[in-house]
């Protein structure tokens, strides 16, 4: 009988075991969880181009992940991208005059919301829009100007 | 003549074993629901298919999660993408080496010891015996095995993967120092649970049913002889591993084609 229950526990720590790896697998290594994640208060930004930027990208200042990117939406009025990031509460204290850059890490890295503070006195809070933005450089678009540079100025000598 | 003719003979030769290990694995899935009245048989056999495999899984796993980390960051540090590695690690074993190697070490390790089980049951008439005792061996001896395979497969490739991406992260974060926050939020950005996990778990139940399958199968048409459970069990792992590997092409094409 208590060879019985040594097997029958053994087997109980088995299941538990698989079960418990596929929900790391879940929760750890795939992004079910990212809407959970995605939290604290939300502020909007607008941006020409966002590049390659996508919903969970990071958003930083001075390099510290303050945030992560919740939505991306078309703005049918303006023609422009608006970015909606949420911040983490404990960060409460960014002025109003922040200003948010799309940046790439790396030459071929992913793309992130660089956030540079501004000196303002009040703080931004959620619904909050950021105005100063600045958008993402798209290596095409400047190799192309470049290019095109290059080529005026040798048609000009 | 007599060339055409042992062709002949191996083709239906061939042609009749795989109709027999279809109506064999017919006959056991009918048997399968029976089992509910005999839970403590097929826990039982989970302890000897699926337990008695969890070290030899956990190791591996182990070992081929730090691998991948190395390899891979010797790799994709040249483009300055080492951020990546986490990526890398974890769908390469969820979609792939997870379920496959997990497969083929299930086939090695309890494969063998089923066809050798069930093979030296049937040499010494111990499945004949229970015939004469009005016991099916298909219903008591080979449906609790099949399902337990068939059970224990995917939690061990989901154990396997996950130890892997431990590995892969003691290799890359704690021996190579890649940041641990992007070694793990990349991971999570690309990963995506219904497309890369669940097909990877899609993949290892097709693995445990083919494996198990043979495994029962070879040992319960072996030549009842010492030589014969031998060649059965040699066939067993052989079989069951290049069904695996083939059948793991097949399904990445289906599943992650761009049909």
């Amino acid at each position: 009988m208590q060879n019985t229950r040594l097997v029958e526990t053994m087997v109980g720590v088995f299941i538990a075991a698989g079960a418990a790896a596929l929900l790391m697998l879940a929760m750890k290594v795939s992004n079910l969880n990212a809407f959970s994640d995605v939290e604290g208060y939300e502020v909007t930004a607008q941006f020409e181009n966002i590049g390659g930027l996508k919903v969970l990208s990071p958003v930083s200042v001075g390099g510290v992940r303050i945030g992560r990117v919740s939505a991306i939406d078309f703005d049918q009025e303006d023609y422009e991208a608006v970015v909606t990031m949420a911040i983490n509460p404990q960060y409460d204290r960014l002025p109003v005059d922040t200003s948010a850059s799309i940046f790439t890490s790396g030459l071929l890295g992913e793309q992130y919301i660089g956030f540079e503070p501004g000196g303002e006195e009040r703080f931004l809070k959620d619904g909050d829009q950021i105005t100063l933005t600045q958008s993402a450089m798209v290596l095409e678009q400047i190799i192309g100007q470049f290019i095109f540079s290059k080529a005026s100025e040798g048609g000009g000598e | 003549m007599s060339f055409f003719q042992q062709l002949g003979h191996h083709a239906l030769a061939a042609f009749q074993r795989l109709g027999r290990a279809n109506l064999f694995l017919w006959t056991v899935l009918v048997g399968v629901p029976g089992l509910l009245f005999r839970l403590r048989l097929l826990i039982q056999q989970l302890f000897a298919v699926g337990v008695l495999s969890l070290v030899i899984i956990v190791v591996a796993g182990l070992f081929v999660g730090m691998v991948l980390g190395l390899q891979g960051y010797y790799t994709l540090v040249d483009f300055g993408a080492e951020e990546s590695l986490g990526v890398m690690v974890a769908l390469s074993l969820v979609r792939e080496l997870g379920p496959v190697v997990a497969a083929l070490l299930f086939a090695g390790r309890a494969g063998s010891a089923l066809t050798a089980e069930i093979g030296l049951m049937k040499t010494t008439e111990q499945l004949s015996g229970m015939e004469m005792m009005a016991v099916d061996p298909l219903k008591r001896v080979i449906a609790p095995r099949f399902v337990a395979g068939v059970l224990s497969m995917p939690l061990l490739a989901a154990i396997f993967s996950a130890v892997g991406v431990m590995g892969g992260y003691v290799a890359g974060v704690t021996l190579l120092g890649v940041d641990e926050g992007a070694f793990w939020s990349q991971m999570q950005g690309r990963v995506d649970f219904h497309e890369d996990i669940m097909n990877g778990v899609i993949k290892s139940v097709v693995f445990g049913v083919v494996v198990t399958w043979i495994a029962l199968f070879e040992g319960y048409d072996a030549v009842p002889t010492s030589e014969g459970v031998s060649r059965a069990t040699t066939r067993t792992v052989v079989y069951a591993s290049l069904a695996v590997l083939g059948l793991d092409f097949v399904l990445t094409a289906l599943m992650f084609g761009e049909v």
